[in-house]
């Protein structure tokens, strides 16, 4: 058996569409001729790139989440409302958050194994829940504010030595990624993306198909907590923080050539597509093009993306369905 | 045989993907009135072959000819009004439409702009009592059908768009063991009436007992065409795999190689299976015969959990356990290699490694579940064949698959190894493998209970043989048990019918 580096499947083409985009931004805007552009760049993308991480884990065992966005904006308005400017409430109200991130989670993922609600109901009927529990409790304005302590993690960067000022937000997606990529490489890791392709052959094989299932949405609702402290710190309080961005994040995983309905891609895929998205985004807005425009050519891409994993998936397949084989090392028996 | 000029000749076919030849230069032709089978191993042709045929390949050499004239088929369209038609393994029927609905979709006869419904009826009821078929009306919903009259309809509706030729791809693969015969019946009518049959089937007494003449293609050369009458089983298997496999099945155990029971039954049943006594040995393999629906899978799925025992008791190496699902038994030391390695087997996206892994991640826990370094060693023990660790399992071939099936669990060292079927739907060298490794399992203490509807495989594997009837044991055979023996047992006809 051979043993060579490789990029998983479906993973190539993101990875040029990125390189792509960053040509282009380089050529397009002169705030790219230095690296303290993309820092930014990647400091913007960092909540969307976290956020497909968290998608990522819940598309590849098989589901949706739809909830995310409207847990971003609860994130926010909780903590705002929370806080409220006092700066020694920063630890718990953040540990709150987190922990909403997980229940909001935990009650998606039992509600999909244990009730057998298929996901895309169970958190579309989580995203009008949240929805409709913010607007309740805020009267449609939200109230307090976030201490400094609090915005930090989303504004402000850190002095790290040969580098120069590294924003916290950065510092955080690249832990969450490493983590991510690290957790995909273990077993539990590999079952779960074995559960989206196969259930009945996981559960054969002795393994607990709803507990990964459930971990998947449990990662997802707690990456969507850490987005939305990056992005209360970001961009502030509003509840319109998190529009839309359950759609965004899912365009990313697809783009990163995540096979929808579980079963292929890896998350550095996925979160690379969020980048790319961003970096499309701002492109966009240097060329000039309106802002009115993102939802209309987020849309065109996950079409496009799919289109492609299904035309692309059957041409690759054709492609190596009849290479020649090794020959084989005969049986040794007894 | 009856008509001088062939329905259709193929002279000279060679077809490539991307600079991979798959056939080279292979002829063949079918008369009117002639079955005539293919056989090969996986990845002889075959399928390619057959595709040629129906147009959805184009050759890029040799000739095509219909009726003695040169045809070329830019789509499975032009075939079929050349009258080729294909029945594939998989169905393509409407199961909520009605047999005469499904036999025209998409060529529904119309009358005053509607589809007229009592010309596709009757026209749907004189094709059905052409092939001598009263069992099925066209008005009924196809999904009220059994597996082997959906079959008929797929062939009615390739009749009736006046195919005279078929091409049929492992007809049997989806019979349940009774419906065989039907289908024996329905295709010596269909030669009776002059249709020319192409037979792909891995199965050799079906090809013995229904071709006129068999043509063995291997690594896309032909390498014989002969009347069946003049091979023997031993010829084909030589044509087929180029070497002589000698005595088919390794050495059964010796008295002396058996160690402590590992699994007993003991009065164990559900709601499939009933009073259940049995003791599997650690260094035996034990044969579990019986018709389809017998309770052979059922029993092995009780075992493994999948649909637990409520009554009775199970022991695994003479503690008494109480599995109610898979994880259980995984951990006790217990294996299912199931009858559909796709369906429940295999994660057909995922790699070769990931799907040798599987079992060990998804069921073990702590360092046990880590372990990854023997990978190669469990895939060269088994003999896979395959691009590398990386290539995903749904594109190798079948025997390929089911040795990914078998080393996942040796890559969990088993105790007992439950087998369903191990060695369905794969070539012969495969099968082979899967023999011997089975027989290397045993010896190295490992309780083997084989399920197999092959009874040369069953007889000529298994240290002892029982025999399931109606949910429950009817009998042990001794090994070497003639098939008459088994099949008198199986059918209940406990007393006489020795072959």
């Amino acid at each position: 058996m051979t043993w060579r580096p490789r990029l998983a499947e479906g993973t190539a083409p993101v990875l040029v569409v990125l390189l792509l985009l960053l040509v282009g931004l380089a050529l397009a805007g002169p705030a790219y001729d230095e690296p303290s552009g993309y820092l930014a760049l990647l400091k913007r993308a960092a909540p969307l790139m976290i956020l497909a991480i968290g998608q990522y884990f819940v598309i590849v065992s098989g589901g949706f989440d739809l909830s995310v966005g409207a847990l971003v904006t609860a994130g926010v308005v909780i903590a705002a409302r929370l806080i409220d400017g006092d700066e020694s409430a920063t630890t718990p109200v953040i540990l709150l958050v987190l922990g909403f991130g997980l229940l909001v989670g935990l009650v998606n993922g039992l509600i999909t194994t244990k009730l057998l609600v298929p996901s895309f109901i169970v958190t579309l009927g989580m995203l009008l829940v949240l929805d409709g529990a913010t607007f309740l409790w805020t009267d449609g304005a939200p109230r307090g504010a976030l201490s400094a302590a609090f915005r930090t993690f989303g504004r402000g960067a850190l002095d790290v030595p040969l580098l120069g000022e590294i924003p916290w937000s950065v510092l955080i997606l690249l832990a969450i990624l490493v983590a991510a990529a690290l957790f995909m490489r273990s077993g539990t890791g590999r079952a779960l993306v074995a559960a989206g392709d196969n259930e009945a052959a996981v559960r054969m094989s002795g393994g607990q198909v709803d507990r990964l299932r459930l971990l998947g949405f449990v990662l997802s609702g707690l990456l969507a907590a850490v987005a939305a402290i990056l992005l209360g710190g970001f961009a502030g309080v509003s509840a319109q923080v998190g529009n839309g961005l359950e759609f965004r994040a899912i365009t990313a995983v697809v783009l990163g050539g995540v096979l929808l309905g579980g079963g292929r891609g890896s998350v550095v895929a996925a979160a690379a597509g969020a980048l790319s998205l961003e970096a499309l985004f701002t492109l966009l807005n240097l060329l000039g093009v309106s802002g009115a425009l993102e939802s209309a050519v987020q849309g065109l891409i996950i079409i496009a993306a799919v289109a492609y994993a299904s035309l692309g998936g059957g041409l690759r397949q054709r492609l190596r369905t009849r290479p020649k084989q090794r020959n084989t090392v005969q049986p040794a028996p007894s | 045989m009856t008509d001088v000029t062939p329905r259709v000749r193929l002279t000279g076919i060679t077809k490539s993907f991307l600079g991979v030849p798959v056939l080279h230069g292979v002829d063949l032709d079918l008369r009117g009135g002639e079955v005539h089978a293919v056989m090969g191993e996986n990845g002889a042709g075959k399928s390619t072959l057959l595709k040629v045929l129906a147009g959805v390949h184009r050759p890029d050499g040799g000739t095509i000819e219909v009726d003695g004239a040169p045809a070329s088929f830019a789509g499975p369209t032009d075939a079929q009004r050349a009258g080729i038609a294909i029945i594939h393994q998989e169905f393509t029927l409407l199961p909520h439409r009605s047999v005469a609905e499904n036999v025209y979709l998409g060529r529904e006869p119309v009358r005053r702009m509607q589809v007229d419904r009592r010309r596709m009826v009757a026209d749907t009821r004189d094709l059905l009592d052409w092939l001598g078929e009263d069992g099925i009306d066209p008005t009924d919903a196809v999904s009220s059908l059994s597996v082997a009259q959906r079959q008929v309809v797929e062939i009615v509706k390739a009749l009736s768009t006046d195919a005279r030729v078929l091409g049929m791809d492992e007809p049997t693969a989806a019979l349940a063991d009774h419906e065989v015969e039907l289908l024996y019946d329905l295709v010596r009518r269909l030669r009776e009436r002059g249709i020319a049959i192409l037979y792909v089937s891995h199965r050799m007494r079906e090809v013995f007992d229904l071709s006129d003449r068999i043509t063995v293609l291997k690594d896309g050369r032909l390498v014989t065409c002969a009347p069946t009458g003049e091979l023997t089983p031993e010829d084909l298997v030589r044509y087929m795999v180029g070497r002589d496999l000698g005595e088919y099945y390794p050495d059964r155990a010796a008295p002396g190689d058996l160690g402590p029971v590992r699994l007993a039954l003991r009065g164990a049943g559900n709601a499939r299976v009933r009073d259940l006594d049995l003791e599997v040995r650690a260094g035996e393999i034990v044969g579990l015969a019986g018709l389809q629906g017998s309770g052979r899978s059922a029993l092995a799925r009780a075992v493994f959990g999948v649909e637990p025992f409520t009554t009775g008791g199970l022991e695994v190496d003479g503690a008494v356990r109480r599995v109610t699902r898979p994880r259980t038994a995984v951990r006790l030391g217990i294996a299912l290699v199931t009858e559909d390695r796709k369906g429940d087997g295999l994660a057909l996206r995922q790699s070769v490694r990931d799907n040798t892994l599987l079992v060990r991640r998804a069921a073990l826990g702590g360092r046990r579940a880590r372990a990854r370094s023997d990978v190669s060693r469990l895939l060269d023990l088994v003999t896979v064949v395959a691009r590398g660790e990386h290539q995903e399992v749904r594109f190798l071939s079948g025997g390929n698959q089911q040795k990914v099936v078998l080393a996942k669990w040796l890559a969990v060292e088993p105790r007992v190894l439950l087998v369903d079927e191990p060695t369905r739907g794969i070539d012969v060298g495969a099968k082979r493998a899967v023999h011997e490794l089975l027989r290397d399992l045993a010896k190295r203490g490992v309780a083997v209970l084989m399920i197999s509807s092959e009874l040369p495989e069953l007889i000529g594997m298994s240290d002892r043989i029982l025999v399931m009837h109606d949910g429950a044991l009817a009998g042990e055979l001794p090994a070497g048990a003639s098939e008459g023996d088994v099949m008198a047992l199986a059918t209940g006809h406990t007393a006489g019918a020795a072959a």
